[in-house]
């Protein structure tokens, strides 16, 4: 990379604010994601009673599976801002490891969804059965895609940190994909309440 | 939070205002954090298992979903630290989605409760 290419890289662009036109931008996509799950919440909280038959939520939710993988995901957020530390101090030792911790707790969270999706479909609740599975299935869903997005960002800069390309002048990428796997965290916080919890 | 990482990125181009990079929680802080988030969902899932708690089920489980939605908005998205217009711009977006929420909830389920 010549050192005119190395510097684009690295270059942030700034708002009148003075604050990177990058996470400015990033924020304003939050609050967007806000209104979806918003939309997929009340969806779920409006019709989740109005099935005429079953499997009901009460029959069939896995509430120690769940808790596990919420744990899970929890854990993975807090090996983020770990990451992101890592990457600021310049240690490309520690970026690697916490990186690959967010990867390896993100993919665990995923298995378990995969685990709950087919354990489902095999006890009879398919997103065409009633419309509680038709909301549970969009909603978890979705979440699971977003999920899944995240893992694959993380993949693309566990592969920059072990090639020695997200020094510390390059935290900014790391911390705004920290700022969408955080977000995809307290998703799954209501979720978990929501759906799971309070039935 | 003794430690506090260092700042990160080029200057902003000249004549533009420089933005003060946000003085990020120490190591040990962030395990605290993780630490409280695992215990309030171990919390969670216990009052949902005792019988003597269900009356209070759903404020509890609120008010604890709430308290880890702000410990990682606060600390882990570096809401605290960071500038306010990063706050206000996911506010914006948080307050109209309760909103939303609060008022389909109202229209398609309790509305129709009444109107039958």
């Amino acid at each position: 990379m010549t050192a005119h290419a190395a510097a684009a890289t690295t270059d942030h662009h700034y708002t009148a604010t003075g604050l990177p036109s990058w996470k400015v931008g990033f924020w304003t996509f939050i609050a967007s994601e806000c209104l979806f799950f918003g939309t997929l919440i009340s969806t779920y909280m409006v019709y989740k009673r109005s099935s005429v038959q079953g499997p009901f939520p009460h029959e069939i939710l896995n509430i120690p599976l769940t808790s596990v993988s919420t744990f899970v995901l929890l854990m993975s957020s807090l090996a983020m801002v770990l990451a992101l530390d890592g990457v600021t101090r310049g240690s490309r030792r520690l970026s690697i490891l916490w990186l690959s911790v967010v990867i390896v707790f993100g993919s665990i969270f995923l298995g378990f969804q995969a685990y709950e999706f087919i354990h489902f479909v095999g006890e009879g609740l398919t997103i065409q059965r009633n419309i509680f599975g038709s909301s549970f299935f969009v909603l978890t869903g979705f979440h699971g895609a977003h999920v899944t997005g995240g893992v694959i960002w993380m993949v693309t800069l566990l592969i920059l940190a072990i090639r020695g390309k997200l020094p510390p002048e390059r935290a900014l990428a790391v911390e705004i994909a920290g700022l969408y796997w955080h977000f995809v965290d307290i998703v799954w916080i209501v979720i978990f309440t929501l759906i799971y919890l309070i039935q | 939070m003794a430690e506090a990482s260092p700042r990160y990125g080029p200057p902003p181009p000249r004549g533009k205002k420089e933005h003060e990079e946000p003085a990020h929680a120490s190591v040990g802080f962030y395990w605290m954090i993780g630490i409280i988030l695992a215990i309030m969902t171990g919390m969670e899932v216990a009052i949902f298992y005792i019988p003597a708690l269900a009356g209070a089920l759903v404020p509890l489980l609120l008010v604890l979903s709430a308290g880890k939605f702000l410990l990682v908005v606060m600390f882990f998205m570096h809401l605290r630290f960071d500038s306010k217009v990063f706050t206000a711009l996911f506010l914006a977006g948080l307050s109209l989605a309760i909103f939303m929420v609060s008022w389909l909830i109202v229209l398609y389920y309790y509305l129709p409760l009444f109107t039958v």
